[in-house]
């Protein structure tokens, strides 16, 4: 039997007819990179390729590396493979991996979510004869509402906590998600204000081209009045943090898909959990899995087990696939920021770029 | 349901105090009186019956969201709680009914009389006609318990605050046995005499811990330092054994248990004397098993507790009797606000002409001068049997609830191992879909036996870590349970060893928990199976 083009390997996910790997976490010569997410974006590689969006982010977060990026749909060739990216609709230049050679197409999905976020180009299914895909919320308990009813609760809290004068503070991550809030809060309610970290990634969005809403950096001169009268988008790592607690009196609002569980909530601890996450729930990893009319899809990360089997009974021939990505069931626990990471979040001036802002490395992590 | 729904929900948005109560006031105040007492009821603790079995509940779920039972089974460990999972797995419905809890409880306990077929399609007319959030609570009803992170205290705060009753004598107005179909608002707060309901036990005053665990080990000096003078203070040890508040009252009598359990009838022994009583008496005590005047373990205990047929071996076997060490009502009177010197001199009057000394005990006074001699004495609890000292302040009211300053325990030192973790399970609710149940063995030659279950005394902090390091290193799936790498040690604390013929390892703990973990210490360096069987005494 031929080699598959693409393999699993300990670097990542191999395509030895091309000679490159798509998100290696080890250093490699050629990685080709979904997103700029720190489980798929590693240091150390030679040259990286990635989509034009994700540009300043990965200059940004991984300092002066070899980058060529490249539009949707635009087609790179390497020993006769064909490599081109797709839109994946999970943050800002996030793209699904399509390789092609002789005929057989693979695609690696990345991250995605099948709902349009209104900032992240939308998903765009891709016909394929193998689909490697994530599936971080792949258990039926977890189904997302529409963005535009969470959006309605999110500033209606903002606004209940003007009226009571209590300051507002979101978390979501640095990447996507904070962007995400950003332009679908009513900014008629206040200002938004925000965590240096997050401040950082939209200039390096900015200066990539992307048009955001404007935001005021919290620093030590930021008046504690004023900071309450708006919003202020804040990571998951300074939840607790003195940093946090100096804006007090705050009602504190996480989103995420694991908010979707009572159970996960509460150890949260947040005032409120809005559901809102930037992977796909149930229903649309199973859609877009049937899009693409695979022979094989392999399951990289998440609740890979149950989902596989449930794939396998429903007529797919799904296999589980061992990765080093995010969200995995069996990884999604990071151990706490060490109190140097959180030091640099109390000053928002030293704050280092990569603060792990994966919505599921952070699952019971930060707490 | 729809306020309760929301009640529900918004005290799971705060974890401050005051916003609880707050939300608690507002319901109070928008639902109607049966609504009130419902959910008065439930908040504490009195549960509409089961009508539906819960195997039944959960195979018309799986029908109603449409997926193979499997899938079901993990959605639950992932979930963490039945009531949740099945609201979550099944279609969304935009909830168009207006039934109050008062009409769904009454729906519910109709079930009762009904068919199984007539029960399935109630439920499934039901779960169509409730959205997500009043689904979840209505399933609640059906099969779980509420605990919700509120407690007792703050319903009554709330209700106290909105009727002008003071909090005290709330709580007591809800202790004992009542429904909500034959309890009205009206009553409750009308209600003036306590003797209204003669089964009605006083709430009770529990003490508060001098020293937490082993690693907060607190000196004579430091008792000294917080207590202040030894002659202000009784010292009694601290039982191991039921407490229980007995109750004599227009001639019947009443045996409550702390979680409010009547349990008149499991005590046959102690009923001569409760009948010897005179009317309007109520005492509080442990109740043991006793045997030629020794206390026995809480194991022999233990066997007869949960039994429905106390049959005649086990009176012989473990027969019981009480030691008491207060009595908050004397002659038909409330006695609470006396002294503790004074109450305990009522109640040695009492004991001294009721001829049961067998069965009714008094709790004697430890003789003491200074608190290094009390600690001193305290090292002999575990050969008393017990499980250290009461300390009581000579001059305190017999209060409500666990209040700091007047009742203190000073508990002997837990025993302890230090044990290999060796399997995990995940947890349910706030633990949800983390591994928080864990396993530990002790070498037995070269192979670790496992010996106990612990699922507390870890930091959530902590707790991350293990479930981090569970997720990696895990070499075998059993359904929920993990076989994890033997690597992590923990020490075991625990109040008691005995044999067990049902466990491999041949013996049982009592409260095992975890002291801490051993980051210093090597598998290899765990304790031995030997070494524990030592601590059996034998």
């Amino acid at each position: 039997m031929a080699k598959p083009l693409l393999e699993f390997t300990d670097r990542g996910i191999y395509c030895e007819q091309g000679k490159f790997y798509i998100d290696p976490w080890k250093p490699v010569d050629d990685a080709v990179i979904t997103h700029a997410h720190a489980d798929h974006a590693y240091f150390g590689h030679k040259n990286y390729l990635a989509h034009h969006l994700s540009r300043e982010v990965m200059l940004y977060r991984l300092g002066d590396i070899n980058l060529r990026t490249i539009e949707y749909g635009e087609i790179v060739t390497k020993n006769g493979v064909q490599i081109s990216m797709f839109p994946a609709g999970h943050v800002i230049g996030s793209a699904q991996i399509r390789v092609e050679y002789k005929g057989v197409v693979w695609v690696v999905s990345g991250d995605y979510k099948t709902d349009d976020d209104g900032i992240s180009t939308p998903f765009e299914p891709v016909k394929c004869h193998h689909f490697i895909s994530e599936c971080t919320f792949g258990m039926p308990v977890y189904s997302w509402k529409p963005q535009a009813e969470i959006f309605t609760e999110v500033n209606n809290w903002w606004r209940h906590n003007v009226e009571n004068g209590v300051a507002t503070v979101i978390v979501g991550y640095s990447l996507g998600k904070a962007q995400r809030i950003l332009q679908n809060l009513d900014v008629d309610i206040g200002k938004v204000y925000t965590h240096g970290v997050i401040e950082n990634t939209n200039e390096a969005l900015r200066r990539n081209g992307v048009i955001l809403n404007p935001t005021h950096r919290i620093t030590a001169e930021s008046s504690k009045e004023e900071v309450r009268k708006g919003i202020i988008i804040a990571p998951p790592s300074s939840v607790g943090t003195p940093w946090m607690r100096k804006f007090g009196p705050y009602s504190f609002g996480y989103c995420s898909g694991w908010m979707a569980i009572r159970g996960a909530k509460r150890r949260r601890a947040a005032d409120r959990g809005f559901i809102m996450s930037d992977h796909a729930d149930w229903n649309g990893l199973v859609s877009a899995i049937d899009a693409t009319g695979c022979e094989c899809v392999y399951l990289t990360h998440g609740y890979t087990a149950s989902f596989t089997r449930y794939l396998n009974e429903i007529g797919f021939n799904a296999r589980e696939v061992h990765t080093l990505y995010g969200g995995e069931e069996e990884d999604d626990a990071s151990p706490q920021p060490s109190p140097k990471e959180r030091e640099q979040e109390d000053n928002p001036s030293e704050v280092s770029p990569n603060e792990g802002d994966l919505e599921g490395a952070t699952k019971g992590g930060i707490i | 349901m729809k306020a309760f729904a929301q009640l529900f929900l918004s005290l799971d948005e705060t974890n401050k105090t005051n916003e609880k109560v707050k939300i608690l006031k507002e319901y109070f105040s928008n639902v109607p009186d049966t609504d009130k007492m419902h959910m008065l009821a439930l908040f504490t603790g009195r549960r509409p019956k089961r009508p539906i079995n819960s195997t039944l509940i959960r195979n018309w779920a799986i029908e109603a969201s449409n997926i193979p039972a499997w899938l079901f089974e993990e959605s639950y460990h992932v979930v963490g709680d039945l009531a949740e999972t099945m609201s979550l797995l099944m279609l969304e419905s935009p909830g168009n009914s207006s039934k109050t809890l008062t009409e769904w409880i009454a729906e519910i306990n109709a079930q009762a009389a009904r068919t199984e077929d007539e029960r399935k399609l109630w439920l499934i007319d039901s779960w169509a006609m409730l959205d997500r959030q009043e689904r979840f609570v209505f399933n609640k009803l059906l099969t779980g318990s509420f605990r919700i992170g509120v407690s007792n205290n703050l319903v009554v705060k709330a209700l106290a605050d909105i009727t002008g009753i003071e909090a005290p004598a709330l709580t007591h107005r809800i202790m004992g046995s009542w429904m909500p179909e034959d309890y009205t608002y009206e009553q409750l707060i009308q209600e003036q005499n306590a003797a209204d309901n003669i089964s009605r036990p006083y709430p009770f005053f529990l003490a508060y811990p001098i020293q937490e665990t082993s690693e907060k080990r607190k000196s004579a000096e430091d008792v000294g330092n917080a207590l202040g003078e030894a002659g202000e203070w009784q010292a009694e040890w601290k039982w191991d054994g039921i407490r229980a508040q007995m109750i004599k009252r227009g001639g019947q009598i009443f045996i409550w248990s702390r979680g409010e359990d009547l349990a008149t009838e499991k005590f046959p022994e102690l009923h001569p004397f409760l009948n010897a009583l005179p009317d309007g008496t109520v005492l509080d005590g442990e109740i043991l098993s006793f045997q030629n005047n020794l206390p026995m373990s809480f194991s022999v205990l233990q066997t007869r507790i949960g039994r429905k047929n106390l049959s005649k071996k086990i009176l012989t076997d473990s027969p019981v009797a009480t030691i008491v060490y207060d009595c908050l009502e004397y002659a038909g009177e409330d006695i609470r606000y006396k002294t503790q010197s004074e109450r305990r001199a009522i109640l040695e009057k009492l004991q001294a002409a009721i001829e049961f000394p067998e069965v009714f005990r008094i709790s004697s006074l430890i003789k003491f001068d200074s608190w290094e001699e009390l600690e001193t004495i305290r090292e002999q609890s575990r050969a008393m049997i017990a499980e250290g000292i009461m300390l009581k302040r000579k001059s305190a009211t017999y209060q409500v609830g666990r209040r700091r300053g007047d009742w203190w325990k000073w508990k002997i030192d837990p025993l302890s191992v230090d044990a290999v973790m060796i399997y995990a399970q995940k947890g349910h609710g706030r633990r949800a879909d983390l591994y928080t149940d864990y396993t530990f063995a002790v070498w037995d030659g070269d192979k670790l036996v496992p010996f106990a279950k612990a699922y507390s005394g870890l930091t959530d902090a902590e707790i991350n870590k293990v479930d981090y390091f569970i997720k990696r290193n895990t070499l075998e799936k059993f359904g929920p349970v993990r076989t994890v790498k033997p690597e992590l040690v923990f020490e075991i604390g625990f109040e008691g060893i005995n044999k067990s013929t049902r466990h491999k390892s041949g013996i049982a703990l009592r409260f095992p928990r975890i002291l801490r973990w051993r980051h210093d210490k090597p598998k290899e360096e765990a304790d031995t199976l030997e070494s524990l069987k030592d601590l059996l005494g034998e």
